[in-house]
């Protein structure tokens, strides 16, 4: 239908986990395609319309040259441009060759690595280009891509708020891992959105949707000493999904 | 005739990858699967990592098999420190791969694959005129996908799988609780296999080598050796004296052969061509009143084959269910050493090879990861090959269609492997 809004959906370097969440929402999936019109998402379509796309959603990190000038182009090819999940809003699991020797990767994995292209760093989309919302996660919820695509159909701010981890444990009802088991627990310094669902299975969360808004990493570092976490798996808590997010990336130097 | 098929951008597979395809004087000269997705280095830096850590990172290679990897790893590291989970917590695992195969192969039968046979570019254009196939479709994915949230809080990497175990096991209430919508899949799962069977298959049939786990009393999911329609048989702790990966200069990526042999095939008609008896009689006979025989090598009724094991997925996770006892603990302590563990298990598309090294204490020495897309590069090059050269004549779009499909035969998922290379291409 012409005038019906365009959807497009990017990938760069990532697991596809994200663009699945939009796959995966089986009962609200032909809605949103009446609402939206799906013009470039090779996961799902062969059929690609062209630009300009209203709504893009960019999945993955930035690690070749060819994907920073790609990226460049999405953004002008966009009116709204959302980065979706860890890798486009953190760098993702990737971004670990960070903190190490890139050269040193490249011949661990390939007999023959002249024939690999990759830069040194895996970056997030903000790095690279205005990003108008984030949607935090490793992957991202499909509750808050729901409201996402609602909010922008609506022309309202997406009702999707920075608080920690804990206040969803408290809402879930589950009891404190860290305080009934001594558990160690990123959950005070991880920002909300998987509805506290390590402490539901006995764990202590691992921080997959990276830091909140403000986050006291030092002061649950303290914690963790006290729980007897020694320094090195201390560092490695905050090296994971989201290790180059700034908190983060700080606090886990601070334990190298 | 001079032709050149080339699509850059591969549509309805999981991860970046294209195809180019070359025809000169009637005579196909140049086959190219081109696979550009961006490498991640999970070999490398998962080195240095505790081996406690290793399964939720593993599970990140891939947001559509997610569990497969995360058994893999689970697996290899047991068996490096040498216990073995069995009883009701093997059984949980079998339960959560079940759901992930159904969530998996659904997606890939209904919203990837089908659309090519009735020549729709996309499910969304097929739900207009079969709108009830296509909602059957997304309500089975989603009660796959509801199986792998109960037992791993979420069905994109869940968090509960772990060394020895899990971190909380269910109640038998709990898992009871989605019997109801089990029954109703199962019935549904059988619509689904005779929706499929009546679909226009292509002729191919191809001599090929299928590999994958074999099991004596079950279908294979998790557990077995390594069998061959042409006599391999090994643990998966002989797998790298049988098996190799080349890098291949012309194009994409770490291929993967058997020593002396070359090229083999590996996925679910290589499952079901393995271990068709193993099959309850109920889906044995569904795959009779198909038409189908015991043994598959038309790829293009893959899509048959996949809806038999959504069947048989639904049935077995039923068996799990009603059979369930909770265990006293979620998992087993693991006591440390130091030495070198390997796993294969049957992720949705199929055999994928975890290998990992640790230290006494426990450490992540080294690792080796091969997924199924990367043993399937070579078939799919010859596939192509095949299909461009039994439809020369068809005009270049259609063509280029029908290739796409032979492809999406494999269920490829490029983003499965961390080997991958980066070559140039121009899109956009």
């Amino acid at each position: 239908m012409p005038g019906t809004p365009k959807l497009a959906v990017w990938k760069f370097a990532s697991c596809d986990g994200c663009q699945l969440t939009l796959l995966d929402c089986e009962e609200e999936l032909l809605a949103i395609t009446r609402k939206l019109r799906i013009a470039n998402f090779p996961e799902a379509t062969r059929k690609v319309i062209r630009g300009p796309y209203d709504l893009s959603l960019v999945e993955g990190s930035i690690t070749t040259e060819d994907d920073v000038k790609r990226i460049k182009k999405v953004r002008r090819a966009s009116k709204f441009l959302v980065a979706i999940g860890a890798c486009a809003t953190a760098g993702g699991i990737q971004a670990l060759r960070n903190f190490s020797d890139i050269e040193k990767y490249v011949s661990l994995v390939y007999a023959r690595p002249e024939y690999i292209q990759t830069l040194e760093k895996s970056t997030p989309i903000a790095a690279h280009v205005p990003v108008d919302f984030e949607l935090r996660g490793c992957p991202i919820s499909k509750e808050q891509l729901i409201e996402l695509i609602s909010a922008f159909l609506c022309g309202r701010k997406p009702n999707i708020y920075p608080h920690s981890l804990c206040l969803e444990c408290k809402i879930r009802g589950n009891i404190c891992v860290m305080i009934a088991h001594g558990i160690p627990c990123l959950g005070p310094v991880t920002h909300a959105g998987c509805g506290a669902l390590c402490p539901a299975y006995r764990r202590g969360c691992y921080g997959c949707y990276g830091p909140k808004e403000t986050p006291n990493t030092a002061s649950l570092s303290n914690r963790f000493r006290l729980l007897g976490v020694p320094k090195d798996d201390l560092m490695r808590m905050y090296r994971n999904f989201n290790a180059f997010a700034e908190p983060f990336c700080r606090e886990s130097k601070a334990n190298e | 005739m001079n032709k050149t098929v080339k699509v850059d951008f591969l549509a309805r597979v999981e991860g970046e990858g294209g195809l180019y395809i070359k025809i000169k004087n009637d005579q196909v000269v140049n086959v190219q699967l081109k696979i550009f997705e961006p490498p991640r280095f999970f070999e490398a830096f998962l080195r240095g990592r505790k081996f406690t850590e290793a399964p939720d990172i593993t599970a990140r290679i891939c947001g559509i098999c997610p569990i497969a990897h995360q058994l893999s790893t689970a697996q290899a590291l047991e068996d490096a420190l040498g216990i073995k989970v069995g009883g009701p917590l093997r059984d949980l695992r079998r339960l959560i791969a079940c759901g992930e195969w159904i969530e998996s192969h659904v997606l890939h039968i209904y919203m990837l694959h089908a659309p090519d046979f009735l020549g729709y570019t996309d499910a969304i254009q097929m739900a207009r005129d079969y709108p009830e196939i296509v909602e059957r479709g997304l309500k089975l994915k989603q009660t796959g996908n509801e199986i792998v949230a109960l037992l791993g809080g979420r069905s994109i990497h869940p968090v509960n799988v772990r060394v020895g175990g899990f971190y909380s096991v269910p109640e038998k209430k709990d898992l009871v609780m989605i019997a109801e919508k089990l029954k109703w899949g199962r019935e549904a799962a059988l619509e689904t296999v005779r929706w499929t069977a009546t679909l226009p298959f292509p002729e191919m049939e191809y001599d090929y080598e299928f590999v994958a786990l074999y099991h004596q009393s079950e279908y294979p999911l998790n557990e077995g050796r390594i069998g061959s329609t042409k006599g391999l048989d090994i643990a998966a702790q002989e797998y790298d004296d049988y098996f190799e990966e080349e890098q291949v200069s012309y194009t994409n990526a770490l291929h993967s052969v058997l020593k002396d042999r070359g090229a083999y095939f590996v996925g679910p008609m290589a499952r079901y061509n393995l271990n068709f008896d193993l099959f309850p009689s109920s889906v044995q006979e569904a795959a009779r009143q198909t038409g189908l025989s015991s043994f598959c090598c038309n790829p293009f009724q893959s899509i048959i084959v996949r809806s038999l094991e959504v069947l048989y997925a639904y049935e077995e996770a039923l068996r799990i269910i009603e059979q369930y006892e909770m265990p006293d603990q979620p998992y087993l302590e693991v006591p440390l050493r130091a030495k070198v563990g390997h796993a294969l298990t049957e992720a949705p598309r199929g055999s994928l090879y975890h290998r990992f090294r640790i230290d006494e204490q426990g450490i992540i020495q080294d690792v080796k990861i091969v997924p199924p897309t990367s043993q399937n590069q070579k078939i799919m090059e010859s596939d192509l090959y095949q299909v461009a050269k039994q439809n020369l004549n068809l005009p270049k779009d259609k063509l280029s269609w029908i290739c796409e499909q032979a492809i999406r035969n494999y269920d490829p998922c490029i983003s499965c492997s961390a080997h991958f290379l980066k070559i140039h291409l121009e899109r956009f």
